[in-house]
């Protein structure tokens, strides 16, 4: 319970920022944010609590991307509706690798690689398809009016996020909570030990791969919304693929707020690099790139874990946590 | 409909490929086979490696193959001291995070070589680049001929290195039980970062082989390190024999696949072998451990 008052005052500041600031770099900010969190939860979902770590995320964004415009341009369907498509999708997409790996006891480096394999297939299948535009992209007709999921300031954008990383974060708050949290955690821990216990690895891992693939899908869709535009480098480059990951692990994997204040962390490094740099190409992934090693070895439980050896620490000093 | 006169060169054409992939993948089936790592940053380092000979050329004007010696001193180098100083001290001894280590150095490389070289594609150019070779009905680029004895040439030295001298020894005695060797009064790290670095070296060699009919771009990498991993886990990991007989024949796959099917498709078929192979044969196509 105690989750979802943390969550309640999250969704409270936000929102309230949103609304109250008229301030353009202040709702850009925060919808990048938000976005970037939605890609970081929906990686800690499969990686953080299920121990799987994918290489290859942008496979699910990408699909969630490409239905997402296609149902648009190609079916003339509303892009409102086209949304629970482009996650349907994703996680169709999420339920055919994960059955595929898993049932073929894929783990550890093998996972990461076939996830990373699948996404290039996917981009390189992208590039040459019909109906995916091949390298030119898509670009969705410009028409703003929120029926139409485009919005005429960042505000919108920022709203939608804010409804899905919440979605994100109950989901997550569940799996703290629920057996089938309980039952994850216990086969990201010690598979052959879950085992013993009657618990069925293959169904639960393809279940936390499936839900992470529907988020990435969303998190694909809502860029599509944003940007007007998608092709194969974005939706399935490892660009998309690096930053889920990076989210999660800065801000400390298998946890609520990890994704969250990893997310934010980076996206308030990339402004400031962008501050300090100007636009050069690639600096921003250097960053990237050496925050991940730095996080690896110096703080491997990220952000969240900081805070809680804090607390710890606090608790072993005879400080009072209740308060 | 294919006659001999056009299979046939494909087919060579394919083997120079493969030997090249080949001296990729046994750099990264080594430090595989002693590390138990899948070491991410083999496509970037392989890279740096072509940039630095690219810099040899245009800057000092030294002959590619000149640049050889330099470029394996300077890959092990790198190598040994990448493992000592990043790697090692960053797994914690998980495996889990030396894969994110290495990705997170690919990542730092791949985009410090986009700052420093930009995007361009890049290229040398020597009296030999266009210079062939007949055989039967086939053309075969000199370099590429080269590249195809050098490489076999590197895979026996390494072998060498492996099963006869005492490093080698050492490095077995590692790859097989590490708390073990460590009684034996074996330096575990020390033998380590010298898989790491002789794993680099590889790619020096790799490197000087292919720049003379070869490109170099910040992305050039990512390219060969599918192929590569294909290769290792085909050939069975930490496999030098697979790595070698692997790598043929992926090179041969893509170039008769490019013929039928288009070039970018063809890669396409290269990742299916890939997924099939982890999919269906993990212990890749030889391997001993069924």
């Amino acid at each position: 319970m105690k989750d979802m008052g943390t969550i309640a005052v999250f969704v409270i500041v936000v929102a309230a920022v949103a609304l109250l600031s008229s301030s353009g770099v202040t709702l850009n900010f925060l919808m990048m944010a938000l976005y970037a969190m939605l890609m970081a939860q929906a990686w800690n979902l499969l990686g953080g609590f299920g121990g799987q770590f994918s290489f290859g995320h942008a496979l699910f964004f990408g699909s969630g991307a490409y239905v997402q415009a296609i149902a648009q341009l190609n079916g003339g369907i509303n892009p409102w509706l086209a949304l629970p498509l482009a996650v349907g999708a994703a996680a169709v997409v999420g339920a055919a690798i994960g059955a595929l790996a898993f049932r073929y006891g894929l783990k550890g480096s093998y996972f990461a690689l076939i996830t990373l394999a699948f996404a290039e297939v996917f981009r390189i299948l992208a590039l040459s398809a019909p109906f995916t535009g091949g390298g030119v992209g898509l670009m969705l007709p410009l028409r703003r009016a929120a029926s139409n999921l485009q919005f005429d300031s960042p505000r919108g954008y920022v709203l939608l996020a804010l409804a899905l990383v919440t979605l994100g974060l109950l989901v997550t708050a569940w799996l703290r909570r629920s057996r089938f949290g309980a039952r994850l955690q216990a086969v990201r821990d010690n598979e052959d030990a879950a085992q013993a216990l009657g618990i069925d690895p293959f169904r639960i891992k393809l279940v936390a791969c499936v839900l992470s693939g529907a988020f990435m899908g969303a998190a694909g869709a809502f860029y599509v919304q944003v940007f007007q535009y998608i092709d194969p480098g974005i939706a399935f480059g490892p660009t998309t693929s690096i930053e889920a990951l990076l989210g999660a692990i800065v801000g400390g994997m298998g946890t609520l707020w990890g994704p969250v204040l990893g997310a934010l962390a980076l996206q308030a490094l990339s402004e400031l690099t962008r501050n300090l740099f100007g636009a050069l190409p690639g600096i921003n992934m250097v960053i990237y790139g050496a925050v991940l090693v730095l996080i690896v070895m110096f703080m491997p439980r990220g952000i969240a874990g900081l805070g809680l050896s804090v607390r710890t620490a606090w608790k072993r000093r005879g400080g009072n946590d209740h308060g | 409909m294919y006659s001999f006169d056009i299979l046939f060169p494909s087919l060579l054409n394919g083997l120079t490929t493969g030997a090249v992939y080949a001296l990729v993948a046994l750099g990264l089936t080594l430090i595989y086979g002693v590390l138990h790592i899948i070491n991410f940053a083999h496509g970037a380092a392989l890279m740096l490696a072509m940039y630095g000979v690219y810099l040899l050329r245009s800057r000092l004007g030294w002959d590619p193959y000149l640049s050889l010696p330099v470029m394996v001193a300077a890959m092990f180098a790198f190598g040994y001291a990448l493992q000592r100083l990043i790697i090692n001290r960053a797994s914690h001894g998980k495996d889990e995070n030396i894969l994110l280590v290495t990705l997170g150095l690919a990542i730092v490389m791949e985009n410090l070589a986009l700052l420093t070289f930009s995007a361009d594609t890049r290229s040398i150019d020597t009296a030999y680049t266009l210079s062939t070779v007949a055989i039967g009905p086939a053309m075969i680029a000199l370099p590429k001929l080269i590249a195809f004895g050098g490489a076999l040439a590197v895979a026996a030295v390494l072998l060498w290195v492996v099963r006869g001298t005492q490093l080698g020894r050492a490095i077995r005695a590692v790859a097989q039980e590490k708390q073990g060797a460590k009684l034996m009064g074996i330096d575990v790290e020390h033998a380590y970062a010298m898989s790491y670095g002789i794993g680099l070296a590889c790619l020096g060699a790799a490197a000087s082989f292919l720049l003379p009919a070869y490109y170099v771009n910040p992305q050039v990498g990512s390219g060969f390190v599918l192929v590569a991993f294909t290769i290792v886990v085909l050939g069975g990991m930490g496999s030098f024999s697979g790595a070698l007989i692997g790598g043929f024949l992926i090179g041969v796959v893509e170039s008769i696949g490019g013929l039928f099917l288009g070039d970018s498709l063809g890669q396409v078929g290269i990742y299916l072998i890939f997924i099939a192979v982890l999919l269906f044969r993990p212990r890749g196509l030889f391997g001993d451990r069924g």
